[in-house]
């Protein structure tokens, strides 16, 4: 009887639903605010670049040379975004898998942000293949090659994002009042979850293990057989930091959408996380410490490289994880914040140093990315931007599901 | 949060064919009946000429070299030249060098080539199939010679490198620039018979050459391999290149994907079972 209700229910929105959607294209809230003016012309500067791109080759808007192939846009869109994104992989785990019921507030933020970066970080990648029409042979199997890391990669990479996709149907299916959808793509999640979970290990590792065979391209320093497990290891406190970053931002910009009691919470959230950053930080800090003792590394650091490495070991990884530690005593919501930022430089430099910086630096013409480079991954990261606060303005992102989504969870 | 025990079961099965579909096949292997063949170059017979720059160029459409070879200058291959000859002052005087891609017995970019458009032919040249890369350079990244080079300037561009005349080798003729080479300094035939011509030449002549058949064991042993008057270091060429095949570097990873993707989902299901107990006491913080 309630089967039947359920699916007249649907049928009779079907085209009130067409129509709803297409009512919520258009733009709520201020057109000229500074985050608009600022981005607009990036993103049509960035649009006109790939519009080169595809017209003219890669050459005419990168630097890339024959010596070193990958640049700014695999380099910091895909192999450090990617880390940026883990905190959706890290949050499901918490969640879902832990049941630390405490960080579900912010759950679905982290998972809609994880998968938009997932979407247009593959945006980035294909602007950068040399062929990308050809892309399909990956996908509809003529072509397998499957001793390769980077196909592994880009197998539990596509499939991640089909996972995460699912564990956001919900909102979607709340925000289109969809109440039979909705119990089905909700008893999807735990599937979603524990997939993406194991897709996520693989894939986050797989990104450092793309570098394993640059083994004598790659400065000492950086390079060593433990890449994988290193890339994993700093996903963790990597996609951490970047929702405790993405919090503070969203609560001064989406002020409406936080329920009343957040602030409390948050404040719960803010230290766990900080428990749990601190945790794996010094895990990675004390990997990185038996690396370069195990690999006799201390002679290389005299040098100018050395320097740089020492500035990334310390600064962004004993500095952020003693903050972390500093504010698991005595909490105080701006040294996590601050901790998180220096994360995610120390992050962005050692995805930075190991695919582009000490990638190939002794050869004779360094790679330096192009202005059009920059132009393009900034855009990139904007246009991310917009769509995720069109998101969030109108899905139940932030904001509180409505009373009869709730006995789904 | 509800989902039954069968759908889920159902799912891990599927999840971990899907994934785990292939892992085993690994890096490609030669198969040990067929017998490589490659190239031995002597360096102590090369009088930079270019004449195997010429009919590599000619045999495969390419623009002609307008430099030479010039003391103190590295010339490098490119996309429209994909063999260059260099010359170096070393120990023992001026000596010339051919360089182009080495193809390697278990080659890095064909392992790290997601679409098998590179491609190790069974008699031993590595060549790039059309129609199948997607242009992601990831085979550049990997080669340790740097030796695929990409048309950065071209809408679709193509990995251009040596391709060991792959086409007239099956024609039966030997590679083009073994034929344009006036003095006899690049031998083609099957690998073995090379090393042991290689073993001669320097048995014969020790204070001649120096000891050391390049390419024999350096990354896991090369289709092409070098003998000179003086260590290849002193030719511009990396000696500290590993012995191993680079392949074998990701051997380790890729091995554990499928154990990974398959044992994980179960101990993460335990610990969701193992704390699902908490949520039924309807935990507060």
């Amino acid at each position: 009887m309630k089967q039947n209700a359920d699916t007249l229910y649907l049928d009779s929105r079907n085209n009130s639903v067409w129509s709803f959607i297409l009512q919520e294209m258009k733009p709520k809230g201020k057109i000229f605010t500074p985050f608009n003016i600022i981005s607009i012309p990036i993103i049509l500067v960035g649009l006109y670049i790939i519009f080169i791109r595809f017209t003219q080759g890669l050459g005419a808007v990168n630097n890339l040379t024959q010596e070193v192939p990958w640049g700014l846009w695999k380099g910091f869109n895909v192999v450090t975004g990617v880390a940026f994104a883990g905190g959706a992989y890290v949050l499901a785990f918490l969640v879902y898998i832990l049941n630390m019921k405490r960080f579900k507030p912010i759950l679905r933020v982290t998972i809609l942000n994880g998968f938009l970066a997932y979407v247009f970080y593959s945006i980035a990648l294909i602007i950068d293949l040399g062929r990308p029409l050809d892309i399909i042979n990956i996908i509809i199997g003529n072509n397998y090659g499957v001793s390769s890391v980077m196909f592994l990669v880009g197998w539990h990479f596509l499939l991640y994002m089909l996972a995460m996709l699912i564990e956001f149907s919900p909102a979607i299916a709340e925000w289109l009042n969809l109440k039979k959808a909705h119990r089905v793509l909700s008893s999807l999640t735990l599937a979603a979850v524990v997939f993406g979970i194991t897709l996520s290990v693989l894939h986050q590792s797989g990104l450092g293990a793309l570098f394993l065979m640059a083994k004598d391209k790659i400065h000492p320093l950086w390079y060593n057989s433990y890449l994988p497990l290193m890339f994993v290891v700093s996903s963790v406190f990597a996609g951490i930091a970047l929702v405790i970053l993405e919090g503070s931002i969203s609560r001064k910009v989406f002020t409406g959408q936080y329920p009343d009691d957040d602030k409390e919470s948050h404040n719960l959230i803010l230290k766990s996380l900080a428990k749990i950053s601190a945790g794996a930080m010094f895990l990675y800090l004390f990997m990185t410490i038996i690396i370069f003792v195990h690999e006799q590394n201390a002679v290389y650091l005299s040098s100018k490289l050395g320097a740089w490495y020492l500035l990334e070991v310390l600064g962004f990884v004993m500095v952020p994880l003693i903050l972390y530690c500093y504010s698991c005593t005595k909490y105080n919501r701006t040294v996590v914040t601050v901790a998180a930022v220096l994360t995610l430089i120390g992050i962005m430099l050692n995805r930075m140093n190991i695919s582009i910086i000490a990638f190939r630096w002794d050869a004779a013409v360094p790679y330096i990315p192009a202005w059009q480079e920059f132009v393009v991954t900034v855009a990139i990261i904007l246009i991310e931007i917009w769509v995720f606060r069109w998101v969030v303005r109108r899905m139940p992102v932030i904001r509180k599901s409505p009373e009869w989504a709730k006995n789904n969870h | 949060m509800g989902i039954n025990r069968r759908d889920f079961m159902k799912t891990v099965g599927l999840a971990g064919a899907t994934l785990t579909f292939g892992k085993s096949v690994g890096s490609p292997q030669q198969d040990e009946t067929t017998e490589l063949y490659g190239m031995l170059y002597d360096s102590t017979l090369c009088i930079g000429c270019q004449n195997c720059e010429f009919s590599c160029a000619g045999e495969h459409g390419l623009d002609d070299p307008t430099d030479a070879p010039e003391l103190g200058v590295v010339r490098k291959a490119d996309t429209d030249h994909r063999t260059v000859v260099n010359l170096y002052e070393t120990s023992q005087g001026e000596a010339y060098i051919k360089s182009q891609c080495m193809h390697c017995n278990q080659a890095a970019c064909v392992t790290a080539c997601l679409t098998q458009a590179l491609h190790k032919t069974k008699t031993g040249p590595v060549v790039w199939r059309e129609g199948k890369c997607m242009g992601c350079r990831y085979c550049m990244l990997s080669c340790p010679f740097d030796s695929p080079k990409f048309e950065y300037n071209k809408t679709n561009p193509k990995i251009v490198k040596c391709t060991m005349c792959a086409e007239r080798q099956k024609e039966g003729k030997e590679p083009a620039c073994v034929e344009g080479c006036p003095m006899g300094a690049i031998t083609f035939g099957k690998r073995s018979d090379l090393i042991k011509e290689a073993r001669k030449r320097i048995h014969d002549d020790p204070d001649f050459y120096y000891d050391h058949i390049y390419g024999e064991h350096e990354a896991g042993g090369t289709g092409w391999m070098y003998i000179a008057g003086v260590p290849m270091n002193e030719l511009g060429f990396k000696t500290d290149i590993q012995k191993k095949s680079y392949p074998s570097l990701t051997k380790g990873f890729i091995g554990s994907i499928a154990p990974v993707d398959i044992l994980l989902p179960g101990v993460l299901l335990g610990i969701y079972a193992a704390t699902k107990s908490i949520r039924e006491e309807g935990e507060e913080s």
